[in-house]
């Protein structure tokens, strides 16, 4: 029976030759992760099984991310909480502030996800690693919990979105705008229970990066994973950064897909998400004058080296807009080291940028840098739900690296052809 | 079982940052959470709900973070059961994980009002209004959720199976 890419990942790991839609299914884990919002219950639910040991102590993968370096008491006592477990059951990829970055960007970068793995991650941007060719999903706490305990957990098999791309993004043109585009065209709940399938010869032209960014969205669309062929790119990523052995899968020819979307690159341009969903997409172009207070550059969404490489390129040799407040969060730790050597941070600095250490701060309404009532910002995050990033009169525009950097330079949202000389 | 309570009705894609603001994540006390359920959409929710009351709403029910603390939010602040038109696929199993009940049911929004009283049984997956006098019939739970249902959610369920 003929499978898409996800259904044969799920098959294997469930010991089948194979499994259709809707079928469900208990399969094996490969890495079960969790952050310092989610691991504190996912922890009490734990103890509660009374298993006594986790499954692997090599196949959990811990990151106090979110509240961290830990904005209050409150915080601080639930990175106490991970880190002590982390502690009691020998968790080797437990990841302290310091050596830390924010879940999504750090895992692949530490080699800890791999072409052909089932990941699950108490984070619904777990879908990232679907760049890699992995099968990875969102789960809540006790999901985690029972998957620490016993290293597997059921799933239904989903049916799948094919997603073709085609042609070459032109301009500064990235897969933030692919994916906003995406789900501007099939909506929140457009790919809800399903995997989104990337397809098409335009994957040639996607960095790493922009697969990245792509699949981290896919969950923006209701998806339950969204996942990437592995071809030369990925090879040469995993090799770089992995040394667990891969599996590539690839969906059969005639494999059964719900609906087929195709998405011809070259005729994309720079899409923002308007207040307050993902799906409120709309170019540039299009938009009219809008006036902002706050630009965001980072998160697992965008906040790689290509990323802050676009960004310092518009900001180079430019001021910020008056009156308005630029933060810069590289995603990781590596990815910061990487910034300042190649300039880019003095590049941001100079401009008038404030750089903050990896956290998710901002994006989630966490800290460093939370909206007040009727304030407007540009971010390269993935969520612009009422109140995500502060007050529940303050909005969210989410957009590229390359449309914020060009945004803080004007003061509205703006084209980055708008600001170069 | 049989569920009784009045109704609060909520809108499409209803999504788990307006259920409980990431503000308040730093507690897994559900009475800690449930004082802010809510707050961002109808801030004056918390101080209305009464224990067994229903939340009913339309499409894409909890998209957005995977935070367990939203069923769990809903939960402490005392309502019984979610019924929506849809339901976003992680607050789906979450919901299941923690045992709060939760119905998929389409047609049922367009006929109800806010404070209309409830009759849901569960076991049979029918939905009486007993305002309008009307009943509804919701989509059964699979066979596999059903029985962590009654094992009392899933860690209660994966205890069972582990001791085997
Ligand atoms: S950066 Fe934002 S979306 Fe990504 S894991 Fe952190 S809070 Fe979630």
């Amino acid at each position: 029976m003929a499978m898409t890419m996800t259904q044969k990942i799920l098959a294997a790991h469930a010991g089948k030759d194979s499994v259709k839609a809707g079928e469900l299914i208990t399969a094996r884990l490969d890495l079960v992760l969790g952050n310092d919002i989610t691991s504190p219950l996912a922890i009490s639910e734990f103890e509660k099984i009374g298993a006594g040991k986790v499954f692997d102590n090599e196949k959990i993968a811990l990151v106090p991310d979110h509240f961290c370096p830990n904005k209050d008491i409150k915080s601080a006592q639930q990175a106490k909480d991970v880190r002590e477990f982390a502690k009691k059951y020998a968790i080797k990829n437990y990841f302290e502030v310091g050596q830390m970055g924010i879940e999504h960007a750090l895992l692949p970068e530490k080699g800890l996800v791999t072409a052909g793995d089932v990941v699950i991650g108490a984070d619904s941007h777990t879908c990232t690693y679907g760049a890699l060719g992995a099968f990875s999903t969102g789960i809540g706490s006790t999901d985690m919990a029972a998957g620490m305990a016993t290293g597997e957990l059921w799933f239904k098999v989903p049916d799948a979105i094919k997603v073709i791309l085609t042609g070459k993004p032109a301009k500064k043109v990235s897969g933030k705008d692919v994916i906003l585009h995406l789900i501007g065209l099939i909506g929140v709940d457009g790919a809800r229970y399903m995997s989104l399938e990337f397809t098409g010869d335009g994957i040639d032209a996607l960095s790493m990066d922009d697969r990245f960014t792509i699949a981290n969205m896919a969950i923006e669309a209701g998806a339950k994973n969204g996942i990437f062929p592995v071809d030369g790119k990925t090879l040469e990523y995993i090799n770089a950064h992995s040394t667990k052995p891969h599996t590539v899968y690839a969906a059969d020819t005639d494999a059964p897909y719900a609906q087929v979307v195709e998405i011809d690159l070259a005729s994309l341009d720079y899409t923002v998400a308007c207040p307050h969903l993902p799906s409120n997409t709309k170019t540039v172009k299009n938009l009219g004058d809008i006036k902002i207070d706050q630009v965001v550059i980072g998160s697992c969404t965008n906040g790689r080296i290509e990323d802050l490489r676009a960004a310092a390129e518009i900001m180079k040799g430019k001021k910020i807009a008056g009156g308005v407040r630029c933060i810069v969060f590289p995603a990781t730790q590596k990815i910061y080291l990487q910034a300042i050597a190649e300039g880019l941070i003095q590049t941001m600095v100079e401009f008038g940028a404030a750089v903050s250490t990896p956290t998710c701060g901002p994006c989630l309404g966490g800290h460093m840098g939370i909206l007040a009532k009727g304030e407007k910002c540009v971010a390269t995050t993935n969520r612009n739900f009422i109140g995500r990033m502060g007050h529940i009169e303050s909005e969210v525009y989410l957009a590229s690296p390359a449309v914020a950097a060009a945004s803080a330079i004007t003061g509205k949202i703006s084209a980055p052809e708008e600001v170069s000389k | 079982m049989i569920l009784r309570g009045k109704t609060h009705m909520f809108g499409d894609n209803i999504d788990t940052d307006v259920i409980i603001p990431a503000r308040y994540l730093t507690t897994i006390d559900p009475e800690e959470l449930a004082k802010n359920c809510m707050e961002d959409i109808d801030p004056t929710f918390s101080g209305r709900v009464q224990q067994g009351d229903i939340m009913v709403a339309g499409y894409n029910f909890g998209c957005g973070s995977s935070r367990e603390h939203a069923p769990i939010a809903i939960k402490g602040s005392g309502v019984s059961c979610v019924i929506a038109r849809s339901f976003a696929r992680i607050f789906y199993r979450n919901a299941i994980n923690i045992g709060l009940p939760i119905l998929e049911c389409d047609d049922i929004l367009d006929e109800m009002h806010a404070g209309d009283e409830l009759e849901v049984d569960l076991s049979k997956g029918t939905i009486l209004n007993k305002t309008t006098g009307r009943t509804y019939a919701s989509e059964p739970f699979p066979e596999f959720m059903r029985q962590i249902i009654a094992a009392g959610g899933e860690i209660a369920y994966i205890k069972n199976k582990l001791r085997k």
